[in-house]
């Protein structure tokens, strides 16, 4: 099998989905946009870069990953059948590691040798410079003091891959603020630096590219679901939504199906304490149209145009938008996005981890708690994919200290129920 | 055009013409609304304008990705300090009552998006503002944005930068119609060491084929050296973190705008 990139009806090429997205940067990148735009579009068909492509994928990521029928948690929701794509069997640990590869070697591909990225959970950094390791790059990363706390691990794993950790202390020390120092890195050092972005956010090319990228994931499911079940498509697929690239990665292979023949396609957004505490991340629940980073898109923001500060358990979700392409899937009724609070992740997180010895990220912890919402709905020979992004080994020690501090609130029953 | 589309044109216009005319190029200095608060920006932005041509006065944003760490961290204080987008444009209206001077706003796009585009130019126009700069808006992204600035009086500044294709110089020249942005480096805004101005003369060659409004540099003046070698290429100096450090450092700040007005003159 050799690999191809897909091509889809959107974005147009203004690089707009409907309304959403966009270019809205400095004068100074639109040329570095147009030339990365250019080298993409030539490398999406030339074999030579997609058989490398598809070797890292295949010899260095260890992809497939599997697909893999979640049969515990399938008896204990009572309903559908819960398939899991098992994206946290990636080397690195996530689906951040197909894009970045890929990225990666189109920065090689354009002659440059430094490279920068911004990173929330540290996935993203992590496989970055991972991806620089390999291919003999320089790598720094952005990211926020709070995150470098949250996610210390991940902190250690980027420095001994070579790349240089850097610090964000502006605005909330979080991804938002991570994402526009690498911006600004990029705009001074245009010439001789490739962004690798990690999400469908951005500008121009990045929310398409990203997208191509991670398509993988959906395309891989179709001939896996097919020889499980005799059928490329399921009944629904359930994927946590930050930025959005999982989810992207899952739907787009099957968000172009005609009406009728697309499942449903639900992304669960961050509601971190509740999206009516206004202590959230759910940006198509709780935002506004408004542009960010480059693109217009559902935006946490005042009503003067002020970024609002994002809050979620999972640092990956801490993100005040949400992919132009999302936007669009939300506003034409493609696919549905809910929120999932923080304690319900929590539950997913212990529920997917006692059930099936899965620890799964906290990001995918929030598909999984809605997932085993929906399975009693659902008939038996109805079949769930949810895409497990990304494992938890990263949270394991958020995990732990959120676990102790729930245990030293008083009343505060529920919530140490679920965590017990 | 009617009287009211070429308002901010026209007053922009003829502050670089007095400038020329003077043998100077226009002085163009930058202050962050709110800072160092609400109650103190007034008596800086006279301070400024008593030598300046045209002001900018910048928007405080929360997320100001063009900006370096000096007008970054002057937005928060201007923010923290009750600073909104709205009162950005009332603080416009105040120096109004006691100056004639131009005076545009430099803002990104998202609090225009969130207030609303058509009640953002009419809340410019009433308050007497002249023109916008719009640091993340290349032309071509939003017709509107531009559109709706002519149609209530505002003129529109857009960037160009060393990086900008002849095309892309084109597209934004065209484009202006207060003044052309001219970024003198790669990079975001602040003063710096060393700042290299080579790439600046074939920039402003090639956009002055494509329009005849005025051409202003801006990123990294910081002195009478700097703001003068500028002034012998263009049209207009523009002068930001220089005055904000000078600001935070507790600096004379008359001192330094009459040191850098007197450094644009050629």
């Amino acid at each position: 099998m050799t690999l191809t990139l897909p091509s889809y009806p959107q974005p147009d090429e203004r690089g707009r989905f409907g309304r959403f997205g966009g270019r809205y940067v400095p004068e100074t990148l639109i040329p570095a946009l147009d030339n990365l735009e250019a080298a993409y579009r030539e490398a999406k068909i030339d074999p030579g870069f997609l058989s490398e492509l598809e070797r890292l994928l295949r010899d260095f990521v260890g992809r497939p990953s599997g697909l893999y029928l979640a049969a515990r948690l399938t008896e204990h929701a009572g309903g559908a059948k819960i398939y899991l794509k098992r994206e946290d069997q990636n080397y690195t640990g996530a689906h951040k590691i197909n894009n970045c590869l890929a990225q990666a070697l189109l920065a090689v591909r354009m002659g440059k040798r430094r490279v920068i990225a911004e990173t929330g959970a540290g996935q993203h950094g992590v496989a970055s410079a991972t991806a620089a390791a390999l291919l003999g790059l320089d790598c720094v990363v952005y990211m926020g003091e709070e995150d470098m706390r949250r996610q210390e691990l991940n902190v250690f794993r980027m420095r001994l891959l070579g790349a240089e950790v850097i610090p964000v202390t502006s605005g909330t020390g979080t991804l938002k603020d991570a994402t526009n120092e690498a911006i600004r890195d990029w705009v001074t050092n245009v010439r001789d630096t490739f962004y690798i972005l990690g999400s469908v956010v951005g500008p121009h090319p990045y929310p398409a590219m990203v997208r191509d990228f991670q398509s993988v994931i959906g395309e891989e499911t179709k001939w896996q679901l097919k020889a499980l079940e005799g059928r490329e498509v399921p009944d629904v697929i359930i994927a946590c939504v930050g930025g959005g690239s999982n989810a992207i990665g899952i739907f787009a292979p099957y968000a172009y199906l005609p009406d009728g023949q697309r499942p449903r396609l639900i992304g669960t957004e961050a509601a971190g304490e509740g999206v009516e505490t206004g202590k959230h991340a759910a940006s198509v629940a709780g935002g506004r149209i408004g542009v960010l980073h480059g693109a217009m898109m559902y935006l946490l923001h005042d009503h003067e145009g002020q970024i609002t500060p994002p809050h979620s358990i999972s640092a990956g979700l801490d993100y005040p938008g949400i992919g132009p392409e999302h936007c669009l899937y939300s506003e034409t009724g493609v696919a549905e996005y809910v929120p999932v609070t923080d304690a319900q992740a929590m539950e997913g997180l212990q529920l997917l981890t006692r059930l099936e010895g899965i620890i799964p990220a906290l990001e995918s912890a929030h598909a999984i708690y809605h997932a085993v919402q929906l399975a009693p709905t659902l008939s038996p020979e109805q079949i769930i994919v949810v895409n497990l992004s990304g494992r938890g080994d990263k949270d394991v020690a958020e995990v732990m200290r959120l676990q102790a501090k729930a245990e030293d609130t008083p009343g505060n029953a529920e919530r140490q129920e679920v965590l017990a | 055009m009617t009287a009211v589309e070429s308002r901010g044109v026209a007053r922009i216009r003829a502050a670089f013409e007095k400038a020329r005319s003077e043998g100077r190029a226009a002085f163009i200095p930058f202050m962050t609304a709110g800072y160092p608060s609400t109650a103190e920006f007034p008596a800086l932005a006279d301070e400024l304008l008593a030598r300046a041509d045209l002001l900018e006065v910048g928007l405080p944003y929360s997320d100001p990705l063009g900006d370096g760490p000096t007008i970054q961290q002057a937005s928060e204080q201007a923010l923290a300090g009750g600073t909104s987008t709205r009162g950005t444009i009332e603080l416009v209206r105040v120096l109004r009552t006691r100056h004639d001077k131009p005076i545009v706003i430099m803002t990104y796009v998202n609090p225009i998006y969130a207030v609303g585009p058509r009640e953002f130019m009419r809340l410019a126009q009433e308050a007497g503002v002249d023109g916008l700069i719009l640091p993340d808006l290349p032309p071509d992204q939003d017709i509107e944005i531009a559109d709706l600035a002519a149609e209530y009086g505002l003129a529109v500044t857009f960037l160009i930068a060393p990086t900008s294709t002849p095309e892309r110089i084109r597209l934004v020249a065209q484009a202006c119609t207060g003044f052309v942005y001219a970024v003198s480096v790669t990079g975001v805004t602040g003063a710096r060491e060393g700042t290299a101005l080579s790439e600046v003369p074939a920039m402003l060659a090639l956009a002055r084929q494509h329009t005849d409004v005025p051409i202003a540099v801006g990123f990294g003046v910081k002195d009478a050296q700097t703001a003068h070698e500028v002034a012998a290429l263009a049209d207009g100096v523009v002068v930001g973190s220089a005055f904000i450090n000078a600001v935070r450092e507790g600096r004379d700040v008359p001192t330094l705008t009459n040191t850098l007005a007197d450094g644009c003159v050629r």
